[in-house]
C-alpha cells in the first residue's frame, strides 16, 4: 500500500528556541533545523507499512524551500518521493490554511493512507492531522503506538490510563503516531546519497486549488496576540534523611496521586 | 575557497556523528574492557554502507567520495578508537587495494561482502625485520606451475582473526634484486582457511583493546596464480596513492580522538571545582583548552585539504605525509592535556580519558611512524618526489 507521511523542518529542539519580539513567531533563520523528532517516527512507521504491504512512501511537507533538508533526510532514510508546498506567500500561515494545502497536496497523490505525528515539536498545535483528515472527509485515527493494515482496514493501539484501546477505521484514513511507536531508523549512507535523484514535486498553489487569500499572515484566523516566558522551574526540595526521610518521601507522592 | 561541505557530506557526517553518540561510544569501555571485538556495531556499520562511502557505485560503492569517508571516520573515532581503526584498515588497507588494482573477477568474488561490512579483509606488510623499511621485506612467493608457494611471517595485523576476517592482501618477495637493485616485491591475495596460512593469537597492547590485531605465519602457504594483486614485482610503489589514503584517514582518526580529548576536557573543567570555583576559570586550564582547540582545528583543515586533493585524484603525497604527522602529534599532545586537566580522575580507567590516553599513541606509529612522514616531506622538499629511498640514496642535490 502507498503512503503518504507529513513531515516538517523544525528548528533543533536541542537548542535554546527564540520568538520574534514583533511577530512573536519562532525564530527559524540562522537556527539550526532539523527533521521533527515525531516526524521521524512518522516516517519510520510510514515504511514499515510500506514495506509490510508492498507499497511506497511519498513525503509531504509545507515550508520554505530550505525545509528540502528534512525531506532528504525522510527519502534517506527509505520514503521513495517527496511533494514541497514552498511559497513566499504561505509565509504566516495558520494551522488550518496548513492543513488546507497538506490537504490538497496528498488529495493529489492518490494515497489511501496518511501517516503523521502527533504534534510538531515547535508549534504544538496538535492540530494539523485532524484538520487534514476532516478536508479530505476520512476518519482519523490518532495517538496511536501500533498500527496493523489489514485488507482495507487499519487498527490501531492507543495507550490509556489503564491499559489500551484497539481502535480501527476503514480505507482511507490518517493516523497519527505518538513519539515513543517505534525506534526511527538511522538514514544509510547509501539512502543520503540516493536521495539526490529521488524525485521532489513542487505543485504551484494555483496546481493545488488554494485561494492565496486564504492563507499566509493575511488569511490567518488566528493571531497570537501575547507571549509570556513559561515560568522558571522551582528548585527541587531536598529532603534529609534523619530516620523518617522515606515515610515523607511517600507521603509527597501520595500528594501528587502517583502512589 | 569554500569550506562548506556539500549537502549530502554534511548529512553523512550528521547521520555518522548519531550513530557514533548512541551506538559506538556506550559500548566503548566495555568493549575496551574486556578486550573484546565489537562485532555487532561492525555489522551495523556495514548495513548503514560505513564500508563502501569512498568507493564508486559501478564497483558495489556508496559513491560518497573521500572526504565523506573521513568525516565519517573522524566521527566514529571520536566515540572509540579501536572501532575507528577497524573501519580504517578494513576501508584503507583491506578494500582499497582491491578496488584500485583488483580484477573484475577477484572484485566481483571479494568486494560485495567487504563493502557490506559481512566480511573484513586485510593488509600485511610489516614484518619482524620490515616496517618502516618496506625493502627489507623477507616474506617470499615462489613460482611454482600455476600457483604461487607463500613462507614468511607479518606483525601487527589488523582485522585478521575476528569471527568477520575473510583473508589478507599480503606483500611478498617474487624475485631476488638484480645488482644492487631492490628485491621483486608483489601482493597476493590469501584467503582465511588456505592450508599452511596461519593467523596467530591476538597481542595484548597498550590500546585499541577492541580492534583485532594479530600476527600471521605463512608455510608452504599455495595460493592460485590468479591471487596476484596487480602487476608482478610492482612493489609498493603501485601502492603508494593507496597508502597515501591511508594516511589521511589515520589523520581523520587521530583529529577524531583528539576532539574527543577536549570534550572531555571541556567537561570537566566545568564541573570540577577548586578553591571555590570551576577550574575552567584558571587561565592555565584555559589556556590548555584554547590550546587544543586551535590545534585540533589546524589539523582537521589539513585532513580536508589532503582528503580533498585525494578526492579529486590529484598528487596528495606531501600533504597526506603532514596530516598524518601533524594531526596523531596533535592527538597525543591532546589526550595528554586532558589527563592533566582531569588530575587524579584522569589516571583512574573510570572515566574515558585513560582510554583515551592509552588509544592515541599509535597514530604516531601505524601507517607510517612521524619519523617516515618527516623523511617523506623532506624529500618533496628536496626535489625527491616523496621517495625515502632516493632522500637516502641519494642525498640532498648539491646546490
Amino acid at each position: 500500500m502507498n503512503v503518504v507521511v507529513c513531515v516538517k523542518q523544525i528548528p533543533d529542539p536541542g537548542g535554546a528556541g527564540r520568538l520574534d519580539p514583533t511577530t512573536l513567531a519562532l525564530v527559524r533563520d540562522g537556527v539550526e533545523v532539523v527533521l521533527d523528532p515525531g516526524d521521524e517516527v512518522g516516517v519510520e512507521a510510514a515504511l514499515q507499512i510500506a514495506e509490510a504491504t508492498g507499497g511506497e512512501v511519498t513525503v509531504v511537507s509545507m515550508g520554505p524551500e530550505r525545509g528540502i533538508d528534512a525531506i532528504r533526510k525522510a527519502l534517506a532514510m527509505g520514503a521513495h518521493r517527496a511533494v514541497l508546498v514552498s511559497d513566499p506567500r504561505l509565509a504566516g500561515s495558520d494551522a488550518l490554511a496548513t492543513s488546507r494545502v497538506l490537504a490538497a497536496a496528498i488529495g493529489r497523490t492518490g494515497c489511501e493512507l496518511v501517516v503523521a505525528g502527533t504534534e510538531s515539536t515547535d508549534g504544538y498545535t496538535g492540530t494539523v492531522p485532524s484538520a487534514i483528515a476532516e478536508l479530505l472527509d476520512w476518519p482519523a485515527l490518532t495517538f496511536a503506538t501500533a498500527i496493523t493494515v489489514e485488507g482495507p482496514v487499519v487498527r490501531i493501539q492507543r495507550q490509556t490510563e489503564v491499559g489500551h484501546d484497539i481502535v480501527e477505521a476503514p480505507l482511507p484514513v490518517v493516523v497519527t503516531v505518538t513519539g515513543g511507536a517505534n525506534e526511527p531508523r538511522y538514514p544509510s549512507l547509501r539512502g543520503i546519497m540516493a536521495a539526490r535523484s529521488k524525485p521532489v514535486a513542487r505543485p504551484s498553489l494555483e496546481e493545488l486549488g488554494i485561494d492565496p487569500a486564504t492563507v499566509g499572515g493575511e488569511g490567518a484566523q488566528q493571531r497570537v496576540l501575547a507571549a509570556t516566558p513559561a515560568a522558571e522551574r522551582a528548585a527541587g526540595e531536598i529532603v534529609a534523611d534523619d530516620g523518617g526521610g522515606a515515610r515523607r518521601i511517600v507521603d509527597y507522592l501520595a500528594t501528587l496521586k502517583v502512589i | 575557497m569554500d569550506f562548506e561541505l556539500s549537502p549530502e557530506q554534511a548529512a553523512i557526517q550528521k547521520t555518522a556523528r548519531a550513530f557514533a553518540d548512541e551506538v559506538v561510544a556506550p559500548q566503548a569501555a566495555g568493549s575496551d574492557l574486556r578486550s573484546e571485538f565489537p562485532i555487532e556495531v561492525v555489522r551495523q556499520m556495514g548495513r548503514l554502507g560505513f564500508f563502501g562511502l569512498p568507493f564508486p557505485e559501478a564497483i558495489g560503492g556508496v559513491g560518497a567520495g573521500f572526504l565523506a569517508y573521513l568525516l565519517a571516520l573522524e566521527e566514529v573515532s571520536r566515540a572509540d578508537a579501536a572501532v575507528g581503526i577497524t573501519l580504517e584498515a578494513a576501508v584503507s588497507l583491506g578494500i582499497a587495494p582491491l578496488a584500485t588494482f583488483g580484477t573484475p573477477d577477484q572484485q566481483s568474488r571479494l568486494l560485495p561482502d567487504l563493502l557490506a561490512g559481512r566480511a573484513l579483509w586485510a593488509f600485511g606488510l610489516t614484518e619482524p625485520e620490515a616496517g618502516s623499511d618496506a625493502g627489507g621485506t623477507r616474506t617470499r612467493a615462489a613460482r611454482d606451475g600455476d600457483a604461487w608457494v607463500i613462507n614468511g611471517e607479518k606483525s601487527f595485523i589488523t582485522n585478521a582473526g575476528t569471527e568477520l576476517s575473510r583473508g589478507v592482501t599480503l606483500t611478498a618477495r617474487t624475485g631476488e634484486p638484480g645488482a644492487g637493485g631492490p628485491p621483486r616485491i608483489s601482493a597476493l591475495l590469501v584467503e582465511r582457511g588456505t592450508s599452511g596460512y596461519e593467523v596467530g593469537p591476538p597481542y595484548r597492547k597498550l590500546g585499541w583493546h577492541a580492534s583485532d590485531t594479530r600476527p600471521l605465519v605463512f608455510h608452504d602457504c599455495r595460493v592460485p596464480a590468479s591471487n596476484l594483486l596487480g602487476a608482478e614485482g610492482g612493489g609498493f610503489r603501485q601502492f603508494l596513492s593507496v597508502l597515501e589514503g591511508g594516511r589521511v584517514a589515520i589523520a581523520a582518526l587521530s583529529v577524531g580522538v583528539a576532539q574527543a580529548c577536549l570534550d572531555a576536557a571541556l567537561g570537566h573543567a566545568r564541573e570540577r571545582r577548586q578553591f571555590g570555583r570551576p577550574i575552567a576559570r584558571f587561565q592555565m586550564v584555559q589556556a590548555k583548552l584554547a590550546d587544543m582547540a586551535t590545534q585540533i582545528e589546524l589539523a582537521r583543515l589539513m585532513v580536508w585539504r589532503a582528503g580533498a586533493l585525494i578526492e579529486a585524484g590529484r598528487p596528495a603525497g606531501r600533504f597526506a605525509a603532514m596530516a598524518k604527522l601533524h594531526a596523531s602529534e596533535v592527538a597525543t599532545a591532546c589526550a595528554n592535556q586532558a589527563v592533566q586537566i582531569h588530575g587524579g580522575a584522569g589516571f583512574i580507567e573510570d572515566l574515558p580519558v585513560a582510554r583515551l590516553y592509552r588509544d592515541v599513541k599509535i597514530n604516531e606509529i601505524g601507517e607510517g611512524t612521524s619519523e617516515v612522514q618527516r623523511l617523506v616531506i623532506a624529500s618533496h622538499l628536496l626535489g625527491h618526489g616523496g621517495s625515502v629511498t632516493a632522500l637516502l640514496e641519494e642525498g640532498p642535490p648539491a646546490r
